[in-house]
């Protein structure tokens, strides 16, 4: 071949990354080990991995955050050097973080343009910003108000300004990190149009996920890493989940945990009529009704931010309404003194709360610390009157962590320091090994590795098995159709209908999560 | 970011802040003409070089244990408790009412009753901001402020319309009975072989160190410690846990006030055996910078208040042997606190910048 064809081949079929022998560690752990890849321009390239498997330490290198032990980064056919996120910016490159980077009470415009501002005046670059932003908004599909204030805006929205901000920067590609962790599906989808318009603008993008069904839908070639290597890389029209999933866990994983059919015993809750206004007078719950039975799993699906959250606080003691609520035929307090969490959990409710980070956790506790929170007034958890048996705890927190495969089995290691999938599991021993007549369970695998979602569908249906009653909410349709005997939806404060799992499919249940009643049945 | 090793984090960032403290401090010293070496000399020798030296310091110490404690319970439920100062005045009222109450036969029998009236008059003057900021959310930096000078003025009208017996030129109480008088090292039998009869430092050293081993306990062994701990850390877990918020801060500030409180037994049934106006003389705010510097836990909060009871002492003594004036001891507390307690994160910054260095070097 000769040379000069060679090089005209190189310009136009340039890879618009690559990375060629990637390596980096942090003290004894190497987070990223000889990893090559290379993107082409105008594809959206998924790269997926259990967390902590090194995806977001390969993403910040790119950016310009850590500096690689080893490796080369080639841009468009050139070696650049990224000492810092500036040096990213000048080379294209911008990232959507998963926890945004917003001045909260800044406009939309204000925040695009931060950084970037043309002179000590702020009008004239926030007049080209906003020409430019109406201009990106026809192109892409990511209509913002430009003089809304980020706290005004949905998560979704938010998320929108940050694409903005990266485009108005001229980058040309694109690293997105877990973009829909925060996202309703609907959001979800709109996200994936918006990327779709951008691949056909000649944008690449980088999908940092560990979502298999987004890696599916919207990528051309997916990277799988594990362990800090990149264990393979594909055409997605080529793989399938379970492939995908096999290689990010590294053995065969169960994506749909088997359940036999359901044995419903006696009545455990009854809701009637119940209602919760929130603090600025908005009815969040409009006078719902449900029953679930023992050895029963109710699913309940919807939109985040219809009322579900509020329904699981509810029971778990801590958000004031008002109707009945029945626990095995007695009624609870939903306004007085004895509605907190300690009561509800004295009448058999455990709670696996949505967010784990701010309820179900303190995760400056130690592991062992976090194993009796919420139950630490229990008796076998006191040593005498006066002080708490810290070494007994510790010791049945070492067995908990063992029946619940928690890794590192650590009990004196903070909450904080264990990965989304093992903080989850921490909540859940402690929640079951309760033994409670009635579990609440709210998005348990959200930010939880495939290996892990496996474990915990298993324990829920263990639990119902048992003949205990479970309320799970998901925002997952996945996860509520695979796991739940009963399904009914949520939309704005109102059941909008139950089905069964078995008679229903994911478009109808997503109808009714938009609101649209199929048969009238609404509550 | 990286975090530092724990040695690291313990001793060596107290200890940079110190030393640019004192290196500033020895600046200032140069520049007003003074010779900070022979200071420093005056100071070591005047607050640690005699079994004198040790009495007040140790006497400063006690003092600050309390205080810091006091600063330290409230903040691991979260809240910030700045009014130690009028806690102790009102916690000295207590202390006085006590004493002046009976005549008592012996001083265990006081002592016991004395701890009772400072700690409940501290913990009443700490229930107040407590209370508003658990029911009507007021923030309890603002009142525990407010509550000090708040403090101050009602103690000098005590002092001047009530308390002040007839005839008594000064504004304060009359002098407590002599079986309320506390023994000082120098009436211990052991101590007293060592310790001069006439230092202030006495027992209620041991009944600090008592409060710090019974604020360990509190903390980290007992269910209420754990759920003001929870609270301290979050807020939204607590609710989860169903650990109720206005309980917690009503507890800890009240524990926090009867500590701050407590704190009068040392100097006024201790050392004045009347109460004066403006008791505290200060170690209230000291306190703060003892929890910060203590790192919050027990043992920290007794070596910093053992610290800031030799730069007491010896920026007194100091004042006198020097021509430098005893004003430095503010400057050079001032230093410290700036240092230990607002360039906590500078200094730490610049290990972790010297730290990730070596880390790459090794690597």
């Amino acid at each position: 071949m000769n040379p000069a064809q060679d090089t005209g081949r190189q310009e136009t079929a340039a890879p618009a990354i690559e990375l060629r022998g990637i390596s980096k560690a942090f003290g004894p752990v190497q987070a990223n080990k000889d990893i090559s890849i290379r993107v082409m321009p105008g594809t959206i390239h998924g790269i997926i991995g259990e967390n902590g498997a090194g995806k977001s330490t390969l993403m910040s290198i790119l950016y310009g955050f850590y500096k690689a032990d080893a490796g080369e980064i080639i841009i468009h056919g050139r070696p650049t050097q990224i000492p810092d996120s500036q040096a990213a910016i000048r080379a294209g490159i911008g990232m959507v973080f998963q926890h945004f980077k917003l001045v909260q009470n800044f406009t939309v415009l204000e925040n695009i343009i931060l950084g970037v501002e043309e002179g000590a005046l702020l009008r004239p670059s926030l007049s080209k910003a906003r020409d430019s932003l109406k201009h990106l908004a026809e192109e892409y599909e990511l209509d913002v108000d430009p003089d809304a204030r980020i706290e005004e805006l949905s998560v979704g929205h938010q998320q929108r300004v940050e694409i903005l901000k990266a485009l108005y920067r001229q980058a040309d590609i694109l690293i997105l990190d877990e973009p829909t962790g925060v996202l309703t599906p609907a959001e979800a989808d709109h996200l994936f149009r918006i990327l779709d318009n951008l691949r056909a603008q000649g944008k690449t993008i980088i999908l940092i996920t560990h979502k298999l069904r987004e890696i599916m839908e919207i990528t051309d070639t997916v990277s799988v890493m594990r362990r800090g290597e990149m264990t393979a890389t594909v055409k997605t029209a080529e793989t399938s989940p379970e492939q995908l999933a096999e290689l990010m866990v590294g053995r065969k994983v169960l994506l749909h945990v088997p359940k036999g059919p359901a044995n419903p015993g006696a009545t455990v809750l009854e809701i009637e009529n119940l209602r919760v206004v929130d603090q600025d007078k908005v009815e969040r719950i409009k006078g719902i009704g449900l029953t679930i039975r023992a050895g029963e799993i109710l699913g309940i699906a919807g939109v985040s931010g219809n009322g579900q959250s509020e329904l699981l606080q509810v029971l778990g003691g801590y958000c004031r309404a008002t109707g009945s609520v029945k626990i095995n035929g007695q009624e609870i307090d939903l306004t007085g003194k004895h509605s907190d969490g300690q009561s509800r959990r004295a009448r058999g409710i455990a709670h696996v709360p949505e967010d784990r980070h701010h309820h179900g956790l303190v995760l400056d506790f130690a592991a062992w610390e976090n194993m009796i929170f919420g139950y630490h007034n229990a008796p076998e958890y006191q040593k005498n009157a006066l002080v708490m048996d810290n070494a007994g705890i510790v010791e049945k927190t070492e067995g908990a962590m063992e029946r619940f495969d928690v890794r590192p089995p650590i009990p004196g290691l903070p909450a904080k320091s264990f990965s989304g999938g093992n903080q989850q599991k921490i909540v859940l021993a402690r929640e079951i090994e309760r033994n409670p007549d009635l579990l609440l369970v709210g998005q348990p695998t959200r930010g939880v590795d495939i290996g892990a979602i496996e474990f915990i569908h298993k324990r829920i249906v263990e639990l119902r098995d048992a003949g205990k009653a479970v309320l799970l909410v998901s925002v997952e349709l996945d996860e509520i159709l695979s796991l739940s005997d009963r399904i009914a939806v949520m939309f704005d404060g109102r059941i909008m209908g139950e089905r069964l799992p078995a008679e229903t499919n994911e478009r109808e249940l997503g109808l009714m999560m938009a609101g649209v009643t199929g048969s009238g049945e609404a509550a | 970011m990286d975090k530092l090793p724990r040695w690291a984090d313990v001793v060596l960032v107290p200890l940079i802040s110190l030393l640019m403290a004192a290196a500033i401090s020895a600046l200032v010293i140069l520049a007003i003409g003074g010779d900070p070496v022979e200071a420093v000399k005056v100071m070591v020798t005047g607050a640690l070089g005699s079994a004198y030296g040790w009495g007040y310091t140790l006497y400063y110490a006690t003092s600050f244990i309390f205080t810091g404690l006091a600063v330290s319970v409230a903040y691991h439920a979260g809240q910030f408790n700045i009014g130690g100062e009028g806690q102790a005045q009102i916690g000295g009222l207590g202390v006085a009412l006590v004493c002046l109450a009976l005549p008592w036969p012996h001083w265990t029998i006081a002592l016991p009753a004395a701890m009772i009236g400072a700690g409940l008059f501290g913990a009443a003057w700490a229930a107040i901001p407590a209370y508003l900021a658990a029911k009507r959310g007021s923030h309890i930096v603002i009142t525990t402020i407010m509550f000090n000078y708040i403090a101050s003025a009602l103690i000098v009208y005590l002092l001047v319309e009530v308390l002040r017996p007839a005839g008594q030129m000064d504004p304060a109480t009359a002098r407590f009975p002599a079986g309320a008088k506390l023994p000082t090292f120098g009436e211990i039998p052991g101590l007293s072989l060592f310790f001069s009869k006439n230092v202030p430092a006495n027992v209620t050293f041991f009944v600090a160190l008592a409060a710090c081993w019974g604020v360990w306990l509190l903390l980290w062994r007992t269910r209420l410690g754990y759920q003001i701990r929870a609270y301290g850390k979050s807020e939204p877990a607590a609710l989860y846990a169903g650990i109720s918020p206005t309980r917690m801060i009503m507890v800890s500030m009240l524990i926090s006030g009867g500590l701050a409180g407590m704190m009068a037994i040392n100097n006024v049934m201790g050392e004045a055996e009347r109460l004066l106006q403006n008791s505290a003389e200060g170690a209230g705010f000291i306190g703060i910078a003892v929890a910060l510097m203590g790192r919050n836990h027990p043992i920290g909060v007794f070596l910093a208040a053992l610290l800031f009871g030799f730069l007491y002492q010896g920026g007194a003594e100091m004042g006198l042997w020097t021509t430098i004036p005893i004003e430095l001891r503010l400057l050079l507390q001032g230093l410290v606190i700036l240092f230990t307690g607002a360039l906590d994160n500078m200094v730490r910054m610049m290990l972790g910048i010297f730290f990730r260095a070596k880390a790459k070097g090794a690597a």
